[in-house]
Parts: C-alpha cells; structure tokens; sequence
C-alpha cells in the first residue's frame, strides 16, 4: 500500500511537469514570439482553457503527500523553504497575471506576471527534485536549467502544435533554438543518474528535435512529453529509497487504514478527473487561428 | 518575536486575506449560473447581459481565490511541519479530497465555461457553470472539515506521537463540521449577495434600468435565506462550543466564573439575564463555564500552562461577527419589504446597498478571528499546542522574508483587484451586437 502511493504521488507529479510544463514554456514564450498583441491573445489562448485545471495537479500532488507521507510533505516543504515561497509567487502573479490581462487596458504587468511566474517556478522545481536525489548546489542549478529548458521546448513544440500562420512558424524555430539548449543540458543533467529512464529521457528529447524540424509537430510534442515523463520517472526512481535524506516510506506514510480509504476514493475519482480533462482538450482540439485584426 | 510568532501571524495574514476572495466565489459562482439558467428559462436579454457582467467580475475574483488558496496547501508543511507530520494522516485526507473531489472539477469545468460559449451546445455550457459553482461549494465542505476536526478531533488515535485516523466516516461528520459548513457556506451567499447588491445599488442611483432591480431583487432573496440559515447555525454552533469548546465559548463572552443561569453580555456592562445559558443549552438555570475555572481544570489535566486565547479579541471578534452579520440580513429584509409586489426602490435604500459590500466581509473576518484565536493556545484542541506545532528547522529570517514578501505581494494585489474590479462595474453591462458570438464574447471574458 505505501508502494501504491508512492506511486501515485509520482503519478501525479509526472502530470503535473507534463501539462503545466507546455503552460509554463507557453507562458515564457509568448511575448517573445508574439509580434503584436493579437498574436499575443493568441499564444496564450492555446493555454487559456486548460492551465487552470493542469495546476491543480500540484495541488493534488502535495495534498496526496499530507495525507499519505505527512513526514514527507513537512519535512519537503519546511527544507525547501524559500525556494518554495519563490515558487508561490511566482504561481501567484502568473495566475493573476493570465485572469487579468483580458481586463486591464495595459497588460503589461500581467505579462511580465506570466513570464516571472512561468520561469521562476519551471527553474525551481527543477531544482528541488535534483537537489533532493544529489545533495548539491551544483546539481540544482543544473536540475533548474533542465526543467527551465525542457519546459520551454514542451511549450514551443505546443504552441507550434496549437496555433495556425506565423505563430506556428515561430514557435517551431522557438523550438528548434529551445532544443539547442535543452538537449546539452540534458545530456549533463541526466547522465548523472545514468539509469535507462533518464538515459531514454535524453532519447526522448534528441528525437523531439529532430521530429521539430521535420515539422511533424504531433509527434515531437508526444516525444517531448515522454522525456518529461521519463526525466520525472528517474527522479522518483531514486527518491524510493529515502524520499528525504535520513527518512524512509515507511517512516513517512500514513496508517494502513488512512491509506486504504484514500486508495477507494482515488480510484474512484481520478478516472473521471482524467476523462473530463481530457474531454475539455477534446473540445479545444481545433487549432487557434491568429485574431482579426 | 520569534518564528513561531511571525509563523502565526503569517497564517493569520494569508488566511484572513484568502476568505476575502473565497466567499466570492462560493456565492456568486451560483448566483451567476442562476443568472445564466433565468437566460435559459426566460430567453430575455436581460439575463445574458447579467451573466456576462457579473461572470467577468466572478473571473476578476475567482483568480485571487485561486492563487491564494495555492499559499495555503504549501503553508502547512513550510511553517507547521510538526504539525503536519502529527496530524497529516487525518487531517490530510480531507485536503486531498477537495483537490481530487473539487478543485479538478471547478477550475476544469471553469475553463470550458469561459472558453466555450460557442464551442459548447447552450445546456453544456450552463451545466459547466453549475459544475464549477457546485465544486467551490464541495471544495468548502472539505475544508470546514478539516478545520472543524483541529477543534474538535474524532475518528482517530494517537500512536507514537502521531494521530491515526480510525474513521473517515466519524471525520467527515463530525458535529463541528456539521454545523460550521452551512454556517460558513450560508455566510459567503451572504457576501456574494452584499456584492451583488451593492453593485446594483450603484447602478441604481445612475439609472432606472429594471435589469438592475430584477438582480438586486435575487441578491435580496440570496442574501436573506442565507442570513437565516446563519442565524440557526450559528445558534447550532454556539451550543456545539458549549460541549466541546467552553473555553472559546466563556473568551467570547467574557464570563470569568462558572455561572448558573448566565446573562449574555451585549457589551460590558449590558447584560441580559440568563440568554447565554439558554443559548448554550436551551436551559436558562444551566451551569456555563468560566474562564478561570476552565483554566484551573485545564492545568489539572494537561500541566501547567496558559489555556486562555486572547480574551479581547475573542470577546470583541464575536459581537463584530454577529453585528455585522445582523445589519447585512436587516438590511436584506427591509429591502424585500419595500420592494414587494414590483414597488420602486427608494434612492437612500440604493445607497445603503453600498455597505452590503463591506459589512459581511467585515462580519466573516471577524468569524474566523473568533473561531480561530478562539481555539488558542491549541493547533488540535487537547492534543497538540501551537506552539509545539511550528517547524522546528526554519529559521525566523525565512518566516520573516517569506512573511514581508506574501504581506507586500498582497497588498499590491488587493490594489490591483480593487481598481480592476471598480473599473468594470463602472463599465456596466455591453450590449449584444449583431457579431458573431466568439468576437462578441471572446474579448470580454477571455484574454
């Protein structure tokens, strides 16, 4: 049962990286590709829907940890203490930043609230996970630079997935330059776990570089959804053992009937979660075309 | 001042400032799928042109609760990480219910809302609405849950220095909970009903539009069914405290010895004979705690020690709670008299709207003032002091820093909500034009 979660909670943190990271390297990008503010409606409409309801992952993550690792959340969160204020808010001012930009008369603050609030926490949670798993300032700094990076990578290659007319143009060369940075990195980051989910991470990316400039944006998209995927895998790989230095699973979980119960009502309520998620990317499949002038 | 003490006044700073924008959004959300289901029934204009006025002021809202609930789920294991590792095992599984159970279905449900009003056939649409406004009411029940168990623990164990939850069932409902969640729930369609009026009233002074009457006549029905349903809960809740909390009970009322037959103190020095021991227990002769006699027994049982919250603020907090509250339901009642059978709002009435605003914020702050300073000097009553709850390994410079960064981000944000918000009631409800609904709509509730 303590393995289940364990599991679960990896689960959810794997959501997490994958959906909020395209909002994330959306959320960065879009002033930069953007040539107009029409244009920068229409980046950030491909997120619009959805980036609220990919959020709540963390959210489900971290609520999962109180009440199946209480010793894990206290013990992650009280370590990580300014780090994870940075994260706050950076969540906060790009969470008000999107709600407001539609009404204010100059969404120049709101921009610069989504770009802060995009790469702050993008850097950050990269850089507890390899803090955590390598116990070094220079392995966070490197672990920060490989979500900030691969982020932005997940989100060219989804604005270029999701938009129509120059956008898409420019966001695959946005994608294409993300992925010059992001492919070295990875190389350094990754092969310091050296276990095959982060070396098939590694994979992953070159592949969504290559499947970029073939303009086969769907299949890049899936590719670099799989690194996160794998990269987020590796992480928990090695949090198994001691999820914080000195603790064990067993010493953080919860009681055996606390996480039966919890066990009945994930399984019960997850699966509609991910199919009305899922449904809402159904209703927003349609790509954004750029807005009339 | 040490860390403990900035790790509670930052508590009580991100707390305080999240339930100004939370009630908002637990009332209107419904207020606003009632709007747009009256569309649907009437088919009159009127109706869309409110939904969409006050869906957009809903939205403005709505992110400020969302981004400052988001400091909340953190807040527990960055400054009360003794606490959390005691408690996690039931007091964590509510938390995680409301992500699971709520959050998931309101902001996605949320989403396709304000992006799908041509995307959507019209009933899939409302339904989103409803779907989003039911979850913020579910993700309320939670909550309340969770805190109403730190007041008055049931369903668990204490195993090696950590409580063990026995019954999820005994949690969820508990007595507190039962009571504090219509209290607490009733108390935000009071807000949002305030809101509304208040709202209304200021369009009312400029214009005569019978749209603005037929809102602020749903916000009056909205604000005095729900200042009913405080007042029994209240009442419900008062004779809760009596059996589970006397000590809170006897701070608020400011009774220092165990009294048969106690008066309830309007203020100090105006008394009414035996209403406290009648509102504790139906029973006018009945015995009410006192403070000092509560904290004798107190150290008997659990050792030398303070066990008395703050008796001003306690005491103070549950007259403002109640007065406020009183003065929002009286108002909502004097209106529905002078406007039954279609009668013409009087402009002083419009005025008075105004303050429907402010009051029950007011009224609701001053209720978890009570509630929470209340249940001092314990985190979970009888098990587990405040003070033994704060995180050991921070330091005081991070609750500091992290304490003046959420205060300044805070306030420019309330700022900013402020001057949004006052900027778009000022603007009033657009007309629909002959465009196709995605321009005509697109702009105003999107990006």
């Amino acid at each position: 049962m303590i393995e289940f979660w364990f599991v679960l909670i990896a689960f959810l943190w794997t959501g997490y990286f994958v959906l909020e990271g395209f909002d994330f390297g959306v959320g960065l990008l879009a002033p930069l590709i953007a040539r107009d503010p029409n244009e920068q409606r229409q980046s950030l409409q491909t997120i619009g829907p959805v980036w609220d309801g990919n959020e709540v992952w963390v959210i489900t993550a971290v609520g999962a940890m109180f009440a199946a690792f209480p010793a894990w959340y206290a013990g992650l969160f009280s370590a990580f203490y300014l780090p994870v204020t940075l994260i706050l808010v950076g969540l906060i001012v790009r969470g008000v930043g999107l709600e407001w930009r539609g009404k204010v008369n100059n969404p120049l603050w709101c921009d610069l609230g989504i770009v802060v609030g995009s790469a702050l926490p993008a850097f950050l949670w990269g850089s507890i996970f390899a803090d955590l798993v390598f116990d070094s300032p220079v392995a966070a700094l490197l672990g920060g630079a490989f979500a900030l990076s691969v982020f932005t990578l997940h989100g060219a290659v989804f604005l270029a997935l999701r938009t129509t007319g120059a956008v898409r143009d420019r966001a695959r060369v946005a994608a294409l330059v993300a992925s010059g940075v992001a492919v070295p990195v990875a190389a350094v980051a990754l092969t310091r776990f050296g276990t095959p989910p982060a070396l098939a991470a590694l994979a992953a990316l070159a592949g969504a570089a290559a499947l970029i400039w073939r303009r086969r944006e769907g299949w890049a998209f899936a590719a670099t959804a799989g690194a996160i995927v794998l990269a987020t895998l590796a992480v928990f790989v090695e949090l198994r053992g001691a999820p914080l230095p000195g603790l064990t699973l067993a010493e953080a979980a919860s009681g055996p009937y606390t996480l039966k119960m919890m066990t009945w009502i994930g399984l019960l309520t997850l699966p509609f979660v991910l199919v009305y998620q899922g449904w809402t990317y159904w209703v927003f499949r349609r790509r954004v075309t750029p807005v009339a002038a | 001042m040490d860390a403990l003490d900035l790790a509670r006044w930052q508590f009580g700073v991100t707390t305080v400032y999240h339930f100004l924008f939370v009630p908002l959004t637990i009332g209107l959300g419904v207020f606003v799928a009632g709007l747009q289901t009256a569309w649907h029934r009437t088919g009159k204009d009127q109706y869309l042109k409110l939904t969409k006025f006050f869906g957009k002021l809903f939205l403005i809202n709505f992110a400020m609760g969302v981004v400052t609930g988001l400091v909340q789920e953190f807040q527990f294991g960055m400054n009360w990480s003794e606490y959390s590792t005691f408690v996690g095992d039931v007091f964590g599984a509510p938390l995680a219910m409301e992500a699971l159970l709520a959050f998931f279905m309101e902001s996605t449900f949320l989403g396709l809302w304000i992006f799908g009003w041509d995307r959507l056939p019209k009933k899939a649409h409302l339904a989103c609405i409803w779907a989003a406004a039911i979850g913020s009411n579910i993700s309320a029940y939670f909550i309340l849950a969770a805190n109403a168990w730190m007041k008055h623990p049931v369903g668990y164990q204490v195993v090696d220095g950590r409580a063990r939850m026995t019954d999820l069932w005994a949690v969820l409902t508990n007595s507190t909970a039962l009571a504090q969640v219509p209290h607490v729930v009733a108390a935000a369609f009071i807000v949002a009903g305030g809101f509304v009026l208040a709202v209304c009233g200021f369009w009312l002074l400029k214009t005569r539009d019978g749209m603005w009457r037929s809102a602020a006549r749903g916000a009056l029905v909205m604000t005095a069914l729900a200042g009913a349903l405080v007042g029994l809960t209240g009442d419900m809740s008062a004779k809760l405290m009596y059996e589970q909390q006397p000590m809170k009970l006897a701070s608020a009322e400011g009774l220092a010895h165990d009294t048969a037959g106690a008066g309830f103190s309007v203020v100090p020095g105006v008394e009414i004979p035996k209403v406290l021991s009648f509102l504790a227990t139906n029973d006018p002769g009945a015995t009410v705690q006192g403070v000092e006699d509560l904290q004798k027994r107190f150290e008997q049982q659990f050792g030398p020690g303070d066990y008395r919250p703050d008796q001003t603020i306690v005491f103070w907090s549950f007259r403002l709670m109640i007065g406020f509250g009183l003065v929002t339901a009286g108002l909502s009642v004097l209106g529905l008299w002078l406007t039954r059978r279609r009668r013409e709002l009087p402009g002083w009435l419009s005025r008075l709207f105004l303050l429907a605003l402010p009051l029950p914020l007011l009224a609701v702050t001053a209720g978890w003032l009570l509630s929470e300073i209340g249940r001092q000097p314990w985190t979970v009553a009888g098990e587990l002091l405040t003070a033994s709850s704060v995180s050991p390994g921070v330091s005081l410079a991070e609750v500091a820093t992290s304490l003046t960064i959420f205060t300044l981000l805070y306030g420019a944000l309330a700022v900013a909500e402020v001057v949004i918000m006052t900027r778009h009631v000022r603007k009033g409800v657009e007309e629909p034009d002959q465009a196709p609904a995605s321009e005509r709509l697109e702009p105003s509730l999107t990006y």
